[in-house]
């Protein structure tokens, strides 16, 4: 069986900076797979890297195991990579539900319609409805998106990744600046994502790494470091040796 | 108001899917103030008779400028050059008289197409770089060609004396096309009210609605698998193909096209019209038309020569004021009015 | 056909000292200054009245046709600008286009719609030869003064404290501002440099351009299309691009004359198409 998202030797330099280092990693089905490393560890840079917001010096990313190295942005969103951004990246004058329901007209192929009105197709109003409801946003779906709490924003971010159905999705630092009041149901909204997505998760914050992912990849300067449940990481020294390492310049 | 009950959606407290749809659907709904004003334009083909000239003029730049608000307002592109297509469906449409038929909406159609297939051919030009000043020069320059195009093609259009010889025969076979304008005026208000209905139909649509995301998050739109290219180049050609109707009404009710529809200060005047009605809503270059003209009348009435000192300061203090702060004029207005409607 | 050559030179030297301006403001400020060519007029009618008016020779006229519009631009930067820099490209537009307009009628007003026409000092008329090959004496002055002009802007760029708070400036604002650089007064002295070179221009080119209330119109299409072939990153490439538009106008007119001004504008949109990042792409 072929993995969900794989790279192979994934490499990539900025001038002189090795900033990604042949790095290979395989995303099982279904898994709940975190990566973490300490600051400057090439984490961000690998994200747009599988995303294809940068191109690749080397390597190869295969998602399902078809070749997407070379596939745009678009292509690649629309072959089933969904991510989330470290920063909020949405529409801000625009409500949830029409936030949301622009994701879901565009999957399930109402996007470029020009004619019908929007809201008159039963099956996108369910998935749209459904969406909303998963993802708590139902007291706050028709207020603009920039007036919502940090929180909520922070929902939408996920909300909309997954309305494209994706099938694996790129998690970048989900609970970066949630104030602690939201959290939890942050939190509880991660643990509760469907399991046949395939979720890479890309973080800092050690909790929610340990209460979230069943496998760990750790990065270190740009290169694959350590690997293994989440017991086996937490026990290895050479990891602890890096962080403690890194805390000392931070 | 008839639809109050569907208004309040917490007191029904219907099925989610369903409070999803009449969130969704609330945004295509009419508002009576739409009403209203159409009610206006309508009532001032029976009301202003002596005035049927300068009102198609109106409905002419207004149709114009509505064009420019889609791709401006909504595609997010500044366009330097919308004339070129206003200017091709002029000619399109003069000729067309003289060449083929004299009937008008055969040469409105074939104008509208034209304009529609050189703003088609032209928009990849625009996705080069997503850069303002680029995507200026671009419809700047594709604007001179198609003017120097003109001018060079005299054997054809006309040159610099202008195409003569536009015969139009009745509407419908039956309108006569007369001296007060009556039948053109008419006609301009049907077109133009057409042309709004289909951009509103257009705008409000999930199709609309993506444009609008793209505006707001470029990025975010690209993640989500929607195809930013396509659905910029798709409303700048419809744009374009509204701006060449706009063009052949011109053509059809002055039964004269000249260079002139294509110079440069057509492209910088229905930017200033849109500016005055204000982007992003479709009414901006209905009503900027109104107030363009009314000001255009009043300036030159003062300063024959020098209308055009005045007209340039009042788009001066207009994006000192702040456009947003005047465009939130009127919606602030239409807000009042619209709660003494309702008490 | 190396006379056309040299004239195409002349020509997009002083199409480069009218754009630099315009092609600074857009780097630094990131602002579409489609008034930019107002400023070249201004600096023409100087020049123009002096001689015409005040019968001062023409070489004088010249330091006050780059002095006053450039005390305008000042002026301009100072009021209403710098209350624009913040805002959209779209109001960038608009309130260049009305400055434009306000402009071409303020001149027309002011001092009708003929051409302005001055008569050069004799030893700037005719031509004389060299190897063979006839040579204006004004256009060789042309390149001359500019080709001066360009080496010490780009001393001045290179090699002083101004010129390197400039570079960073344009290179990061927001670094620029933390290292203290006082940005806004780079702002405001380089946009009346560039104004002031526009003027200069302006009044160069008279001989050449002609001179009229529709100049900023006219010009401005010129200077837009060399900024936006050349990008901003550097000198170079709006220099470069300079020199092409001017040998290919020069040259297209000559050679062509019935396709009129076509060639530049499809040049123009063959170049962006080849070079969508400008002839020389920024270094990212």
């Amino acid at each position: 069986m072929t993995a969900a998202l794989q790279t192979i030797a994934l490499e990539k330099r900025f001038g002189g900076l090795v900033a990604t280092d042949k790095v290979s990693l395989t995303l099982a089905h279904g898994a709940r797979h975190a990566l973490i490393g300490p600051n400057g560890a090439g984490k961000t840079t690998f994200v747009n890297l599988l995303t294809g917001v940068l191109p690749t010096n080397g390597g190869q990313i295969l998602l399902d195991g078809v070749d997407i190295t070379r596939k745009s942005q678009i292509q690649r969103a629309r072959m089933g990579l969904g991510r989330t951004f470290q920063i909020n990246q949405l529409f801000g004058a625009m409500t949830p539900v029409e936030s949301i329901g622009l994701a879901v007209s565009e999957r399930m192929g109402g996007g470029g319609d020009f004619w019908r009105g929007i809201g008159t197709r039963a099956d996108i109003m369910n998935e749209i409805a459904g969406l909303i409801d998963r993802f708590r946003l139902t007291e706050v779906m028709d207020q603009p998106t920039h007036l919502l709490p940090y929180g909520k924003q922070r929902l939408l971010e996920i909300a909309l990744a997954l309305a494209s159905n994706p099938r694996v999705l790129l998690l970048d630092e989900p609970a970066a600046g949630v104030p602690e009041a939201e959290r939890a149901e942050l939190l509880q909204t991660l643990a509760e994502l469907p399991r046949d997505v395939s979720i890479l998760l890309i973080e800092h914050d050690m909790d929610l790494v340990f209460s979230f992912a069943d496998r760990i990849t750790v990065l270190v300067n740009g290169a694959h470091f350590a690997e293994g449940s989440p017991q086996q990481i937490m026990s290895d020294p050479s990891v602890q040796q890096v962080y403690l390492g890194s805390e000392e310049h931070a | 108001m008839m639809t109050d009950t569907s208004l309040s959606p917490l007191l029904a407290s219907p099925r989610p899917n369903e409070r999803v749809s009449r969130d969704l659907l609330r945004r295509g709904r009419w508002k009576p103030a739409e009403f209203v004003f159409w009610l206006i334009v309508a009532a001032s083909f029976f009301f202003l008779p002596d005035r049927h000239l300068l009102l198609s003029e109106i409905a002419i730049l207004g149709l114009f400028a509505l064009s420019l608000d889609l791709i401006i307002g909504y595609a997010g592109v500044v366009s330097l050059g919308h004339g070129a297509f206003f200017g091709l469906g002029a000619y399109v449409a003069g000729l067309t008289s003289i060449h083929l038929t004299g009937e008008p909406l055969t040469g409105l159609v074939l104008a509208a197409l034209a304009a529609g297939l050189l703003g088609l051919a032209t928009g990849p030009l625009l996705l080069l770089r997503a850069s303002d000043l680029t995507r200026l020069m671009v419809t700047l320059g594709v604007a001179m060609l198609v003017l120097e195009g003109a001018n060079q093609a005299a054997w054809l259009t006309g040159g610099a004396d202008g195409l003569t010889g536009v015969m139009i025969d009745p509407l419908l076979g039956r309108f006569e096309f007369d001296l007060f304008g009556t039948t053109g005026y008419a006609y301009c208000l049907i077109v133009t009210f057409a042309f709004f209905l289909i951009a509103r139909r257009v705008v409000t649509s999930p199709y609309g609605l993506s444009l609008r995301a793209i505006r707001d998050n470029p990025l975010r739109a690209r993640s989500m698998g929607i195809p930013v290219g396509r659905r910029i180049l798709g409303l700048y050609a419809f744009s374009a193909l509204i701006a060449g109707a706009a063009g052949a009404l011109l053509t059809q009710t002055t039964m004269f096209v000249s260079l002139d529809v294509l110079a440069f200060h057509r492209s910088a005047d229905v930017l200033l019209i849109l500016v005055l009605g204000g982007v992003g809503y479709l009414y901006g270059g209905l009503l900027g038309a109104i107030g363009f003209k009314l000001l255009q009348d009043w300036f030159s009435a003062i300063t024959p020569q020098y209308w055009m000192f005045w007209m340039g300061l009042v788009l001066l203090v207009v994006v000192l004021i702040g456009r947003e702060n005047l465009n939130a004029l009127p919606r602030t207005l239409l807000a009042r009015f619209r709660k003494e409607g309702r008490t | 056909m190396l006379t056309i050559l040299i004239d195409g030179i002349a020509y997009g030297m002083l199409l480069f000292v009218m754009a630099l301006g315009l092609a600074v403001t857009l780097g630094l400020m990131n602002f579409v200054n489609l008034a930019h060519g107002a400023f070249a007029m201004i600096g023409g009618y100087v020049t123009a009245l002096a001689m015409n008016r005040l019968g001062v020779p023409f070489l004088l006229t010249l330091p006050f046709a780059f002095l006053i519009p450039a005390l305008v631009g000042l002026v301009a930067e100072r009021t209403l600008y710098v209350r624009m820099y913040r805002r959209s490209h779209l109001d960038h537009v608009l309130f260049s286009i009305a400055l434009v307009f306000m402009s071409i009628a303020g001149a027309d007003w002011l001092l009708g719609s003929s051409q302005m026409l001055i008569t050069l000092p004799p030893w700037l008329q005719g031509r004389f030869e060299v190897l063979g090959v006839g040579i204006g004496r004004y256009r060789a002055f042309l390149i001359v003064v500019c080709a001066a002009l360009v080496i010490v802007l780009q001393m001045v760029l290179a090699g002083t404290r101004f010129g390197a708070r400039l570079r960073a400036s344009v290179d990061d604002q927001r670094a620029a501002r933390g290292l203290g650089i006082n940005v806004n007064r780079i702002f405001a002295l380089t946009f009346a440099t560039g104004s002031g070179l526009a003027g200069l221009g302006g009044a160069l080119g008279i001989e050449i351009m002609g001179l009229d209330p529709t100049f900023p119109l006219k010009i401005l299409v010129y200077v837009l299309i060399v900024v936006t072939i050349g990008g901003t990153a550097s000198l170079t490439g709006p220099f470069l691009a300079a020199l092409i538009i001017g040998t290919a106008d020069v040259a297209g007119k000559y050679y062509v004359p019935e396709l009129g001004a076509f060639l530049i504008y499809l040049l123009m949109i063959v170049l962006l198409i080849l070079r969508p990042q400008g002839l020389i792409a920024p270094a990212r």
